[in-house]
């Protein structure tokens, strides 16, 4: 596995500042938000007090199953309401705005279950991703000549991030006919497409085979080398811990703790969350235990 | 027994005016549920529109056809507008449920005894709406080739109904291979991950139902110009419901599925009722009526339909393997 590059250094140096508490001030923050409350019925589902993300960084949102880590990316990306809170984007804020405006800002998502489009073909997925196109208008769509240029450039650049993302091969096929992990591996270079400043993963490695898992890690790596900051959803600790500059750990509807993988993990806090009473029990899939005896 | 006059009748109206009706209210929901997936079940009130507006304009108020025909379609912009503004936000359902729900609403309103002024009642409007659009007519004779005869006044709706459907089916097939074409597509395999993309899904399922809207109004206009007469009873659900078969008869979102479906599916009804009442008339049917043909023509083709649903799901332009992946 090639060494974490230039990007991920200066993240990890810049964070190393910053408090391990929940809701700590960053540096930079691209995204910024306060007290988000979001209720179905009686239950809380989100009550974030306030969070800020790093730009520039892999940030990781986990917590256990039903945590609200998606609930809050719906609600950051305008995909559901809040009840109350506010929040801003490189300072630009972000309340009530349709989905396809956040998009559109530069702040793109994926989702828990993908969605790749299948009766479109994997190249026509692509281009879907890409930003401004003039042939979207109803009436230049008629007049090809006003969008062929770009329509060519846009293709060569899709089939660039195709071949990164090893699925040029599938090019000319269904997305509805790849195999579940080419879908994920689609459905993030369809993203990439909009050249997105802060690009949000659902679940990115959700049902994922572990070779593929090791190559989706590479290309999330290879998203912050380029530039942008990501922000991930996941509960398996142990992805976590090889890619993200920081975590933040949701339980309950609320920032538990944040911090740098290796201190978030030992947090008694975040292990009570995970595992209730049972401290003793190994946290990962590997069987890699995380807690050192006593967590107090 | 005549079968060349069986296969005349076939052709003629498989190539006639009614074909072309179907096949526009088609090309409109091809541009609605084949490619954008909006599922519109009153495509027959388009067309009501458009019948009305010529009849009401022409004949009522005694204006021109000329400022009919944009009147109709300004008037189903409107009900699109109307149709979507509030359903397009919603699941697909709401829309299939409003839109049938419109078409009945509009018949009964134009059949209704208290606007029987306007819109005539159940009689409907009768009157030369149509003599401005025929009066520009230039044949001079009927045609009558073996398989195919037309009147003047046919011939002429005909040249320009097939002529309206080459150029829309153009258009058409100039909007789905485009860039807009990508995003309606997708709209209609996941309208959120379009979203999530930067698109505004609700505007896109707008245009798709203004147009294909547009495409259905077209259609009664000629059905006015042609028939000289518009009755509320001819705008019933199963207009919809005929032109959604024509749709998958040729195969969803196929720019040439509407037109291949139109002629089939009236070729289809057409025979089958002429060779019905060929046999009866000589006597080697004789447990049937001349009045049975109409409903059991429509078994019959109804029977042959659900064969080729079973046997060739896609449609005559389908491709199986697209299909294929819509059961995931």
């Amino acid at each position: 596995m090639p060494a974490n590059g230039q990007r991920a250094l200066e993240a990890q140096a810049v964070l190393a500042g910053v408090p391990r508490v929940p809701g700590a001030p960053k540096p930079d923050p691209i995204l910024v938000a306060s007290s988000i409350v979001r209720r179905f019925g009686g239950l809380s589902a989100v009550d974030v007090t306030h969070v800020e993300i790093q730009r520039g960084s892999i940030t990781a949102l986990i917590g256990p199953n039903g945590a609200g880590k998606t609930t809050f990316f719906n609600l950051l990306t305008g995909f559901d309401a809040p009840d109350e809170g506010t929040w801003s984007f490189n300072g630009r804020s972000m309340g009530k705005l349709s989905p396809y405006r956040v998009a559109r800002l530069g702040m793109v998502r994926t989702f828990q279950l993908t969605k790749a489009l299948n009766r479109l073909r994997v190249i026509d997925n692509m281009l879907l991703g890409a930003k401004g196109q003039r042939g979207e208008h109803l009436w230049a769509s008629l007049l090809p000549f006003l969008w062929r240029g770009q329509e060519a450039k846009n293709t060569e650049r899709a089939d660039v991030l195709l071949k990164r993302f090893s699925l040029d091969a599938k090019r000319a096929d269904f997305a509805g006919s790849l195999s579940g992990g080419q879908r994920k591996l689609l459905e993030m270079a369809r993203a990439l497409m909009s050249e997105p400043e802060l690009i949000m993963l659902d679940e990115p490695m959700a049902g994922v085979n572990p070779a593929l898992t090791q190559s989706l890690l590479q290309h999330i790596k290879m998203i912050r080398e380029e530039g942008s900051t990501v922000l991930f959803v996941e509960h398996d600790m142990d992805m976590v811990h090889d890619i993200s500059d920081w975590v933040i750990v949701m339980a309950q509807g609320q920032i538990i703790a944040e911090g740098p993988p290796g201190d978030v993990m030992k947090n008694p806090e975040v292990i009570d969350a995970y595992l209730g009473a049972h401290h003793e029990k190994a946290l990962t899939e590997s069987g890699q235990s995380l807690t050192t005896g006593d967590p107090t | 027994m005549d079968f060349s006059f069986v296969l005349g009748q076939s052709i003629t109206q498989a190539l006639g005016v009614t074909a072309i009706i179907y096949c526009l209210a088609a090309m409109g929901l091809n541009l609605q549920f084949g490619y954008t997936g909006l599922l519109n079940f009153g495509q027959v009130a388009f067309a009501a529109i458009g019948a009305y507006s010529v009849g009401v304009i022409v004949i009522s108020f005694g204006a021109s056809l000329w400022a009919a025909i944009p009147i109709g379609l300004l008037a189903s912009v409107a009900l699109a507008l109307i149709l979507g503004i509030p359903t397009l936000r919603l699941r697909a359902d709401y829309l299939a449920i409003v839109t049938i729900a419109t078409s009945e609403i509009i018949r009964l309103l134009v059949r209704s005894i208290a606007l029987r002024d306007t819109f005539g009642g159940a009689n409907g409007i009768n009157g030369k709406m149509g003599q401005a659009f025929h009066d520009l007519n230039p044949y001079h004779a009927d045609i009558d080739l073996p398989f195919l005869t037309w009147t003047r006044q046919d011939l002429w709706v005909v040249t320009v109904g097939w002529t309206l459907i080459a150029i829309f089916t153009l258009a058409t097939w100039l909007l789905v291979r485009s860039p807009w074409g990508r995003v309606v597509k997708g709209i209609r395999e996941d309208e959120n991950a379009v979203v999530s993309l930067g698109k505004n899904a609700y505007v896109y399922k707008m245009q798709a139902l203004i147009l294909g809207g547009l495409l259905g109004t077209v259609g009664g206009i000629v059905w006015a110009i042609a028939k000289q007469s518009v009755q509320p009873d001819n705008f019933v659900p199963d207009v919809t419901f005929f032109s959604y078969t024509i749709l998958l008869l040729g195969g969803a979102a196929r720019v040439f599925g509407p037109i291949v479906g139109a002629i089939i599916f009236w070729f289809l009804l057409v025979f089958v009722g002429e060779f019905l009442n060929q046999m009866i008339a000589a006597g080697w049917i004789t447990f049937l009526l001349p009045t049975d043909v109409g409903p059991i023509r429509f078994i019959l083709v109804g029977l042959g339909l659900m064969g080729l649903m079973i046997f060739r799901p896609q449609g005559i332009f389908g491709d199986k393997r697209e299909l294929a992946l819509d059961a995931r």
